[in-house]
């Protein structure tokens, strides 16, 4: 294998196991910052409790995603030197703003957040538990106007094949950036309130009936439910977004070949980039013109719209995009349905009394999120290739001249070390919940609520 | 803009010195953490739980100076980022997956299965002690030119260990300053084990650097230029003779200058680091690429560093707010 294949593995493999993190620390700040106020506003200690477990997963997630993070902002300049010096004047200041707005932000007040509950005012305490959760999102959106750049440019000269930046405001709304924003974050709500509604089950089904766990798994399911008919309608407008700026994209989704009307949207199927076609369809007439148009006989463009004079294709390979966005959008399904039926058992049993089948599933469906999300960036960044930066710059122009043992060598090191701490994070988010539906207590730390007197809760030896 | 002179002049120059005020940030402030891990098997096992508290509500934020210093490479300098982490690749790498084990064990070995501690604990010792040695290896090549000659891998591998040891040096400074009784005793113990490496790096470096390059040497060894730098290395001396004298009367019963070393450590830190600036100034590659060379538009560096003016002084301001914070001996800070 060459050094370009090789780093876009690697950079694909670290990524990946990035966005793990972010995903859940994202929402899962604003849930505890709920749940803080919930305490705060009625004094209950089920808010509490659901607090003091859902902040170890969250500090577990937290130092996953910023060790990966670390990582990434190296892998630009050991395996991606062309990306910076080409497009470094935009790249450069979005991903310092960053780094100035966020991350500091963040990695401080975490460090309040976790260890200083009974060394600061408990307003204080809120309010550090808020700029996280504030931090996290600020986050989010440097890096995903600095991804949407790269998929729909605007905003900047080239010169001597060099971008420079002529509008910042252009730049950061660029056209793709509000639907991927929202999609994003919808994406880590949606993530959380099922990985929050999976572990309650399991806790519910090892005959945990705690107030805390009845009540976070109340939550999951709600925040699910609202959820994912939101995201379906982003990801819907998401698509419709694409179609025009990045038509090559779109038609490899769909899987169509001929530009054309009344374009069938396809079930199953499986592509040939060698024969230009699909084989073994399974079509429902019309579907595909009709979401993308909203009119039957709307025209969808087609793979072969996208091929070089001498025949080298300008679209991305078929087969991952279609697989990954049949992946996400499979799961999207899955989460309508799941939740919508939990919401029918809420109503019909409480959580009290929840019949195994939907706690089997809610607990089989924990980590949907995380298939859901990998599998929509896959679509996305894949369905961008060849380009890194969409009509600017490709990916083969960036690679580094690294040899491609080296780049194997490390890529194999990596992957070691990542399927060994997802082992290790599931294991010990279980492991949690096992340990708290037995009822140990959940920490020695004492969360003070606002207007109570501060006791200062030393256990001996500590 | 016009008013300072020409931005392609200084705005290179405030962005290599923002880069240099974060690697120095960095060096300091992660160097005591990681030196904390580095000591972790040194300590007793009921130890160790203070040790990793005593840096615990810290160590993300030091980490973040490293991620601010290579953005701001990454930004200001994008051609020289490219070569330097190209030629980097591999101690870059093991840097990473040092950052990565130690990071994700703070949190594993507190709420793992208590059987499974022992191996978090030693993930945690070897993710340091992987972070130091490649950090120093790549301090060491950056010295040398980041050319890749058997001699300079070896001088590299000298740079590692003693770079480790005054990492786990100002970690015991750290140490004598956030613990008392006989962890306190130890760690005064440790810092005199480990003071040499400090020495022996910054000696190295110093003599080493103008021998690789007549440039650096005549900087450093014509007049006047020599008289104004003496003072740099007779700072040094004095500060090493201090730490000395503080070391062997520590700790003291009333609890009085637990801080001297650690404060005498960081001095000592910040003034090898503004003789290497000086040696390597105006290069940013060594002997290949000038900041001037490397950098981007200025209208680029111009809106990083407007962000810079007014983002800069809170994130001190919040960094000094956690520290008052969490001041005081680290007994009652726990993971649970
Ligand atoms: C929980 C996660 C999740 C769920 C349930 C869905 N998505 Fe999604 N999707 C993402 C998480 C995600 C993502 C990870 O957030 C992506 C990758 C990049 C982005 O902006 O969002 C994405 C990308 C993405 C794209 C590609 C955008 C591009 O071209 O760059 C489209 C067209 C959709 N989504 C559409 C949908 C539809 C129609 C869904 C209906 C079920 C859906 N998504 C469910
Ligand atoms: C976090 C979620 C993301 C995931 C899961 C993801 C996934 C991927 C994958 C799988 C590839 C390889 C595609 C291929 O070449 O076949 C890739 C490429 C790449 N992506 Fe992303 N990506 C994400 C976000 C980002 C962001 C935020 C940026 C920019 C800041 C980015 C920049 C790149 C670059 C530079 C490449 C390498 C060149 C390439 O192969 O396209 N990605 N990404
Ligand atoms: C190539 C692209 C990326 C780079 C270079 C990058 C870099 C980093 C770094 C260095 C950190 C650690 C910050 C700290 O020290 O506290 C981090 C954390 C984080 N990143 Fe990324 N990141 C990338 C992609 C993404 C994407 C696509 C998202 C989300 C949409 C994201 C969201 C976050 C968040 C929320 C955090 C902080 C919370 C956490 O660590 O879990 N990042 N990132």
């Amino acid at each position: 294998m060459d050094t370009l294949l090789l780093s876009r593995i690697q950079f694909g493999a670290n990524i990946s196991f990035h966005i793990l993190f972010p995903t859940i620390t994202i929402a899962l700040g604003w849930v505890l910052l709920f749940f803080k106020l919930r305490f705060n506003a009625t004094g209950e200690q089920k808010w509490m409790d659901a607090y003091m477990f859902w902040v170890k997963i969250f500090a577990l997630s937290f130092a996953m995603g910023v060790v990966s993070g670390i990582t990434m902002s190296f892998q630009f300049g050991t395996n991606w030197p062309g990306f910076m010096e080409t497009v470094g004047n935009v790249a450069g200041p979005l991903l310092a703003y960053e780094v100035m707005t966020a991350f500091f932000l963040e990695a401080v007040f975490l460090g309040i957040m976790l260890f200083g509950a009974s060394r600061v005012k408990p307003w204080v305490h809120t309010l550090a538990t808020f700029l996280v959760a504030f931090g996290t999102t600020m986050s989010a959106f440097w890096i995903i106007v600095l991804n949407s750049w790269m998929h729909t440019p605007q905003g900047h000269e080239l010169r001597d094949g060099i971008v420079f930046a002529t509008n910042w405001w252009e730049i950061i709304f660029n056209p793709s950036m509000p639907y991927r924003l929202i999609h994003m974050l919808l994406a880590s709500g949606l993530t959380v309130a099922f990985l929050i509604a999976g572990i309650s089950a399991l806790r519910l089904l090892w005959g945990d009936r705690a107030e805390n766990v009845k009540s976070t798994f109340r939550f999951g399911i709600i925040t699910g439910a609202v959820l994912i008919p939101l995201q379906i309608l982003a990801g819907d407008h998401h698509g419709l977004n694409t179609l025009e700026y990045q038509p090559a994209k779109v038609a490899a989704m769909e899987g169509n070949w001929e530009t054309g009307p009344n374009v069938p949207l396809l079930l199953f199927a499986i592509p040939d980039d060698a024969e230009r076609t699909n084989h073994f369809e399974l079509r429902i007439p019309n579907g595909a013109s009709l979401i993308l148009t909203h009119k039957l006989d709307g025209v969808v463009p087609g793979l072969n719209d996208f091929v070089a004079e001498d025949g080298t294709p300008l679209h991305p390979r078929v087969a991952p995009v279609f697989f990954s966005f049949r992946v996400m959008v499979g799961t999207g399904m899955a989460m309508l349905i799941l939740s919508w039926a939990g919401l029918y058992y809420l109503r019909r049993y409480g959580a009290e009394n929840m019949p195994r089948l939907p706690l089997y599933a809610f607990t089989a469906m924990s980590f949907s999120g995380w298939i859901a999300t990998l599998a929509g960036w896959y679509t996305t960044e894949i369905g961008r290739q060849p380009w890194l930066v969409q009509g600017i710059l490709t990916t083969k122009e960036a690679v580094s001249d690294v040899p491609s043992g080296m780049v194997l060598g490390t890529l194999i090191g990596y992957l070691l070390v990542y399927a060994a701490l997802i082992i290790a994070y599931i294991a010990v988010i279980t492991y949690l919940a096992r340990k708290a539906s037995r009822g140990e207590p959940m920490s020695t730390r004492r969360y003070p609520r606002s207007g109570e007197a501060e006791v200062a809760a030393l256990q001996p030896g500590e | 803009m016009e008013m300072f002179g020409d931005p392609a002049v200084w705005l290179p120059w405030t962005f290599a010195f923002l880069m240099g005020l974060s690697i120095l940030i960095y060096v300091i402030l992660d160097g005591f953490d990681l030196g904390v891990g580095l000591l972790m098997p040194l300590a007793e096992p009921v130890e160790k739980d203070r040790l990793v508290a005593s840096i615990g509500p810290f160590w993300d934020a030091n980490e973040t100076w490293l991620v601010l210093a290579i953005g701001l490479l990454l930004v200001a300098f994008p051609t020289a980022h490219g070569v330097i982490l190209t030629s980097l690749y591999f101690p870059v790498f093991v840097m990473l997956i040092g950052l990565i084990l130690r990071g994700v064990s703070f949190e594993f070995r507190a709420k793992a299965p208590i059987a499974q501690k022992p191996r978090w604990n030693a993930a945690f010792f070897a993710g340091s002690l992987m972070a130091s040695m490649s950090q120093g290896f790549m301090l060491g090549m950056y010295v040398m030119g980041l050319t890749w000659t058997w001699s300079h891998i070896g001088f590299a591998l000298l740079t590692a260990v003693f770079l480790t040891v005054g990492y786990s040096f100002i970690g015991a400074a750290w140490l004598i300053a956030k613990t008392d009784g006989a962890l306190q005793r130890r760690a005064v113990g440790w810092a005199k084990g480990g003071i040499w490496g400090l020495i022996l790096g910054i000696v190295a470096i110093s003599l080493a650097t103008p021998f690789v390059s007549s440039r650096i040497f005549e900087k450093w060894f014509s007049l006047p230029e020599f008289l104004y730098l003496s003072p740099l290395p007779v700072l040094s001396a004095v500060l090493v003779i201090y730490l000395w004298w503080q070391l062997r009367n520590l700790p003291k019963s009333t609890g009085k200058r637990v801080w001297a070393p650690f404060a005498a450590a960081m001095a000592l830190f910040a003034l090898a680091f503004c003789g290497m600036a000086y040696s390597f100034y105006p290069y940013v590659v060594p002997e290949q690429i000038t900041i001037y060379e490397a950098a981007s538009a200025p209208e680029s560096l111009f809106i990083i560093l407007i962000g810079t003016v007014f983002v800069l002084p809170a994130i001190l301001g919040y960094t000094v707010l956690s520290y008052y914070i969490f001041r005081g001996k680290a007994t009652e800070l726990r993971y649970d």
